[in-house]
């Protein structure tokens, strides 16, 4: 076999399956959003954004990423900088902490339902410390920000693993010898960590932000559990569009608004973490 | 002033003692070379002093502090590493100057200090690259300009040229020695390399088995080994050893030659330097094995008595593999090892 063309030949059927369950459906998919009946149009865009719902549930996604995405990136980055340091046992607290990542959405947004809803163990336990008299409703749309923080909450508990994981196999490839020049040179622990351990992370930062900030803006079961039509985000809107309004058009329209909104956003990190040109991490 | 004093300094990793109770003093501005097979101790000796290591026992001092409690900062050291650690995201300015940021000097300062330093290991136009696009030996600069930006009391360096390939070696060798030398540092260098410690080094400690066999000059310890360890570590080839038994009164029988040794009863071993033999109508008789021609001089590989024994001799002489040759040792180059302590007998 020619060695030149048996690299392409080896992913030609990844590809191929690429192409027939990921473009084509794209493909379709896009062209629900742009027709309506005949021909080319926006009109489910404009239907979409026009909505009063949108300007809410654009804004919800984006909070719930902007609070979420940074306060497990400062999570990850700790626990993985605790796990490095750990000698003996660093496997099990490593299993023990991604435990939630083998929970489904729906099933951790259910967990925390059981925990915040009127007969759940918040209440059980604020009136068993006798600090309310009668189990109170809290998860109501009088209390629209102890669903913001419940849905938070959840999002934090299930999903920072993800980027856990791929910041301590990160932190796993970098060479002690960077860290002990540093040491020699100079450097407090919490100077090592802003000059060597964040700098030479950035692969995996890229990896883990992009990753986490697409899913942040999909956020759907967590939110329907915890919040239902009390919440509204993009993905729940997508939902509601296709199966309650049977509105195809309109949901494939919203869709690739999250899409490129995910898009741009991948970029903006690709952007802000990429390695100097030269340079070798 | 920044002389270094070892007091006792032990090392235990679990069970195994990596280095037992070393004493050292180095002298300011001295170069001393730490030689040693690997595995001898010799870079933990080194992480020790730079504090990258802790101590099991002993104390460290540089100048009049003690040490062996602060953080590898806190000590006035810097190091060049064996893989030289240039950090691959930062430039060659910013790797020269990573030093003097984290000790806040000011910027002006910075851009001086590191140009100076860039121009006196020849570096100074690679100052915009980053490390990935260096070679080995550019790199090494970078490396060696890194920790003399610190204009540092002690600078510690990890076998700094052992990654290099042989003809980089020799001439970064002889720059390092000329550019420590003017800046009058205190410099420990570790190395396996017994040639790089001969030229490099004010003194030389041999270490052996977590322990320092010799610390003396290296033409002390070339030509005056303390034990036998020494004597069968350096040289190159090393020295020969041969059986003697005394006669009485200083006299000694070696290979059916008499000649004048210690005044002790006690069984000793005779050593010569190969480089030391010559052929003459007498001394040691001894049947050449392999003769091996290298140019300047012959080495050829005899059997004196069943015992394996290496001459270094003129390169104009014939010598066929068989032949009996008739090797005098020089007399003042004869030293005497003690079997049982197997250190070396005046």
């Amino acid at each position: 076999m020619n060695a030149r063309t048996l690299p392409y030949l080896l992913i030609l059927p990844v590809t191929l399956f690429l192409c027939v369950f990921f473009i084509y459906p794209f493909v379709l998919v896009a062209q629900l959003a742009f027709t309506q009946g005949d021909g080319f149009t926006l009109a489910n865009f404009r239907e979409v954004v026009g909505y009063w719902k949108f300007p809410i549930s654009l804004k919800n996604t984006l909070l719930l990423a902007a609070i979420v995405v940074p306060i497990q990136l400062a999570l990850s980055l700790a626990m993985a900088t605790m796990v490095s340091k750990m000698e003996k046992g660093r496997d099990l607290v490593l299993y023990v902490w991604t435990i939630p990542l083998g929970i489904s959405d729906l099933a951790a947004g259910i967990i925390w339902l059981a925990i915040f809803e009127q007969s759940g163990f918040l209440n059980s336990m604020m009136s068993g410390m006798g600090l309310i008299d009668k189990p109170i409703s809290l998860l109501t749309y009088e209390h629209p920000w102890v669903i913001f923080i419940a849905i938070a909450l959840a999002e934090i508990w299930r999903a920072t693993a993800i980027m856990l994981v791929i910041l301590v196999a990160g932190m796993g490839l970098i060479p002690k010898e960077y860290y002990e020049a540093a040491e020699v040179f100079g450097a407090s622990p919490w100077k090592r960590f802003l000059k060597i351990t964040l700098p030479m992370l950035r692969p995996s930062l890229q990896t883990a932000l992009v990753l986490r900030v697409i899913l942040a803006f999909e956020v759907f079961a967590v939110v329907i559990a915890l919040g239902g039509s009390l919440f509204p985000v993009l993905m729940a809107e997508t939902y509601a569009y296709q199966f309650d309004l049977l509105n195809s058009g309109a949901a494939a329209a919203i869709a690739l608004i999250i899409l490129a909104i995910s898009i741009g956003f991948t970029l903006i990190i690709l952007r802000l973490l990429r390695v100097p040109k030269g340079a070798t991490i | 002033m920044a002389q270094i004093r070892i007091k006792n300094v032990a090392k235990r990793f679990g069970a195994y003692q990596a280095l037992h109770s070393i004493n050292l003093d180095v002298a300011d501005q001295e170069f001393m070379v730490l030689l040693g097979a690997s595995g001898c101790g010799k870079t933990t000796l080194l992480r020790i002093i730079a504090g990258l290591e802790t101590p099991s026992e002993g104390e460290v001092w540089i100048g009049d502090r003690r040490v062996d409690h602060l953080a590898p900062r806190d000590r006035g050291i810097a190091m060049v590493f064996q893989n030289y650690a240039v950090f691959p995201h930062l430039t060659v300015f910013e790797n020269i100057a990573f030093g003097l940021r984290m000790a806040k000097m000011d910027n002006a300062l910075v851009t001086k200090r590191v140009e100076r330093t860039a121009e006196l290991m020849h570096i100074e136009q690679l100052l915009k690259r980053y490390s990935g696009e260096l070679s080995g030996g550019q790199r090494q600069r970078v490396a060696v300009a890194r920790a003399l930006a610190m204009e540092p009391d002690v600078i510690l360096m990890d076998e700094p040229l052992s990654n290099l390939d042989a003809l980089l070696r020799l001439e970064m060798r002889a720059e390092l020695k000329g550019v420590l030398a003017e800046s009058k540092t205190t410099a420990i260098y570790v190395t396996h390399d017994q040639v790089e410690a001969m030229s490099l080094a004010d003194r030389i400690s041999v270490m052996h088995q977590g322990r320092i066999v010799q610390a003396a000059s290296p033409i002390e310890v070339y030509r005056n080994p303390a034990a036998r360890f020494v004597a069968s570590f350096i040289g190159n080839p090393p020295m020969n050893f041969l059986p003697a038994t005394s006669h009485g009164n200083g006299q000694w029988s070696v290979a059916g030659q008499t000649f004048n040794g210690p005044a002790t009863q006690k069984p000793l071993e005779f050593a010569i330097r190969p480089e030391d033999l010559s052929p003459a109508d007498q001394g040691l008789k001894a049947t050449a094995r392999v003769v091996e021609p290298l140019g300047a001089h012959l080495l050829v590989t005899c059997d004196v008595e069943g015992a394996s024994f290496r001459a270094v001799l003129d390169s104009d002489l014939t010598v066929r593999p068989g032949d009996i040759l008739t090797l005098a040792p020089q007399p003042d180059r004869i030293r005497w090892f003690d079997p049982e302590t197997t250190q070396a007998v005046a």
